[in-house]
């Protein structure tokens, strides 16, 4: 591969067919690198220059209003902003919990037999497109979560305490809260397969010797396991995050669609990609289109800053 | 494993792609092909009236349903043969564009309510009451005002939950023109296909406006006619500009459409909102195609044309069927005539109807 071993080996002609063929090949794995990378760049640069317009009118301002008025040509994505890291960070605290629980199962109690089926269905809740959690989440969860959880949580909220005041909203089933819960379903399996993954990289040596120590199975867990696996686990909820931030169609459907702040968990909100879905395909006025793309430019920084944060962390992991 | 996950989904997504591929190019063209996109309201029907066109060895028309404002993009930017939007261009703008617009087929905005124990129809409205609705200051059904309308009916001590629509829609336009047109407050708020409501939840499409409507005791929302007909939902009785409270019907719809003056609107820029006429719906409006006035290739506007000259003629009967409102005879001989304004690069007229 280097010209020193090109040299040696170049008086023969097979050996020289191969090396010029291996120029192919690494040229080939070159230009499919830098056409990730370009076209990464290329979307970055299009979306800052078609959000222009917005970020011009507006300035940092655009960051911190939440007024969206189509009719006036206003707008601020800051509404949408809190939407979204509210939805997001809500559906984590709902699926960090249940992803460990599964995790810890599949690796550390799970019988052999069940461990491949039940790996098997939290990979396939990976696979379900987006829309159909939006349908499922509108026309099945959210009435049922009207009826059972909210309504009962909304009647029993004293009058004039801070939980009556974040427990209003339209009894329905549509609001912040739902859509949450659906996003916690949705990034469940991304988190519980990556911390299983993690939890399967653990010496055997080192589990079997706390054992061998004494250990409860509650005590390999959280003093051994975890520990052991903490950097790269804290990598894997930020790729569940960076899902949740990003997710459209599920949470367009259930959030009930309002901009401005939510202000409570029963309300209705918007996320940054709701909006986006919704008021694409009819925005005519050049800063309608702007400012929706003004909004995909914020949610990419976010989860590139989101998805490189958890890097970061991965890679600390895959050190020690 | 979430790499395999991952991957599970790309070749799904491909084989998506794939069998759409497959899908066009087993429909080969029999006759000509035409493309056009816009407005989703009058796509079930643009759809039928292809159907039934392609079987009787016409053309093939490949209609996108993206989206009125994408719709009016795509024929600006002339990638499609026509372009279709719920809401008409401005004279202005088609000259400025060189544009011309003509409407297709009627229909209109039905308030919908979810009253538990009240029969379909028995409330009663005026656009006023509806804006203040809207507006979150009526916001019980008992309210003074709601009840003194509506004398003889119980209406319940319910609040009043506001639904609209969440995505941007020629619905909403023209929910919000009715409303700018008949009631001053509402000029706070505007008229467009999304504006920034005052109150109330957000529903995607039709569907999901229907759906809070449904799932929510004492709610009121607005949905496209042929859905709430298609879902017998609970509508309202609105008053029109005669005074009168009708019922949104087909009958209803066409005369307001009948009520219009079309001879006064350049361009067929008209919204038939608060048409005059004693039994005329108030939230009515129709759907417009959009095309070039100059035709680079003569062959294609012919086809488009003669493509909507066809389902004029042979077309109501489907309409009907899709609870849309066929045009009145005298507005489409009109629409007709307006057609020789489309040129192909010779200067003449690409299509001239047959005299009805």
């Amino acid at each position: 591969m280097t010209d020193a071993s090109l040299s040696v080996e170049g008086s023969q002609p097979r050996a020289a067919r191969g090396a010029a063929l291996d120029k192919v090949f690494e040229a080939l794995c070159f230009s499919a690198a830098t056409f990730l990378l370009v076209s990464l760049g290329g979307l970055v640069i299009s979306l800052a220059i078609g959000g222009w317009p917005a970020f011009e009118a507006f300035g940092f301002g655009f960051l911190f209003s939440a007024e969206w008025d189509p009719v006036q040509e206003v707008y601020g994505a800051a509404g949408a902003l809190v939407g979204t890291l509210v939805t997001a960070v809500l559906a984590l605290a709902f699926a960090l919990p249940l992803a460990l629980g599964v995790a810890i199962f599949l690796v550390e109690l799970c019988p052999g037999p069940l461990r491949r089926p039940i790996g098997t269905a939290v990979e396939l809740l990976a696979g379900i497109p987006s829309i159909v959690y939006g349908m499922w989440g509108l026309f099945v969860f959210a009435p049922w979560f009207a009826k059972h959880v909210q309504m009962p949580i909304m009647m029993s909220a004293k009058p004039g305490t801070f939980w009556e005041t974040i427990t209003t909203g339209v009894p329905n089933g549509a609001g912040v809260l739902t859509a949450s819960l659906i996003l916690a379903i949705m990034i469940l399996p991304f988190i519980a397969a990556t911390l299983r993954e993690l939890l399967m990289t653990i010496p055997p040596a080192v589990r079997e010797s706390a054992y061998g120590l004494g250990s409860t199975r509650f005590e390999v867990v959280r003093k051994v396991s975890l520990p052991y696996v903490r950097a790269g686990a804290v990598g894997a909820v930020m790729l569940g995050l960076g899902r949740a931030l990003g997710e459209t169609m599920a949470v367009t459907f259930i959030i009930g669609n309002a901009h401005g702040f939510p202000t409570s968990i029963f309300a209705s909100g918007s996320t940054i990609a709701s909006t986006i879905a919704n008021e694409f395909a009819e925005a005519t006025g050049v800063l309608h289109t702007a400012s929706l793309i003004a909004l995909g430019f914020v949610l990419f920084v976010i989860t590139f800053a989101v998805l490189a944060l958890a890097r970061v962390m991965m890679g600390r992991q895959a050190q020690t | 494993m979430i790499r395999s996950a991952l991957a599970g989904l790309a070749v799904g997504l491909l084989l998506v792609g794939c069998s759409g591929g497959d899908a066009a190019k087993t429909e080969a063209p029999a006759g000509a092909q035409i493309s056009g996109a816009g407005a989703t309201f009058p796509a079930p029907l643009y759809a039928k009236w292809a159907e039934d066109q392609k079987a009787a060895g016409g053309l093939v028309l490949n209609y996108q349903a993206i989206g009125s404002g994408g719709g009016i993009k795509q024929i600006k930017a002339k990638t499609v043969a026509f372009g279709a939007s719920d809401k008409p261009l401005k004279p202005e703008e088609l000259d400025a564009e060189g544009l011309a617009q003509f409407p297709t087929v009627i229909g209109g905005v039905v308030p919908v309510v979810n009253l538990p124990g009240l029969a379909n129809g028995s409330i009663k409205l005026t656009g006023p009451l509806l804006a203040d609705i809207y507006l979150g200051k009526i916001t019980k059904w008992n309210d003074p005002a709601l009840t003194a309308l509506n004398s003889g009916v119980a209406l319940p001590n319910l609040p009043i939950t506001v639904v609209h629509r969440s995505d941007g829609s020629g619905t909403s336009f023209l929910f919000t023109s009715y409303l700018t047109a008949v009631a001053p407050q509402w000029a706070a708020v505007g008229a467009s296909d999304a504006v920034k409501w005052p109150t109330g939840l957000g529903g995607k499409g039709n569907d999901g406006v229907a759906a809070y409507v449904k799932q929510t005791p004492g709610a009121i929302g607005y949905v496209e006619y042929a859905y709430a007909k298609q879902n017998t939902m609970g509508a309202v009785s609105l008053q029109n500009a005669s005074g009168a409270y009708v019922a949104p019907t087909a009958e209803s719809f066409a005369a307001a459409a009948a009520g219009a003056d079309w001879s006064k609107a350049p361009g067929f820029y008209l919204l038939l909102l608060n048409q005059p006429g004693e039994g005329a719906w108030p939230i009515t409006g129709a759907t417009f195609i959009l095309m070039h006035r100059s035709q680079a290739d003569a062959k294609t506007g012919k086809a488009v044309l003669g493509f909507f000259d066809a389902a004029y003629a042979k077309g109501d009967a489907a309409a009907n069927d899709l609870a849309y409102v066929p045009l009145p005879a005298e507005l489409k001989s009109r629409v007709r005539a307006s057609w020789s304004a489309i040129v192909g690069p010779d200067g003449k007229p690409v299509f001239t109807p047959a005299a009805p």
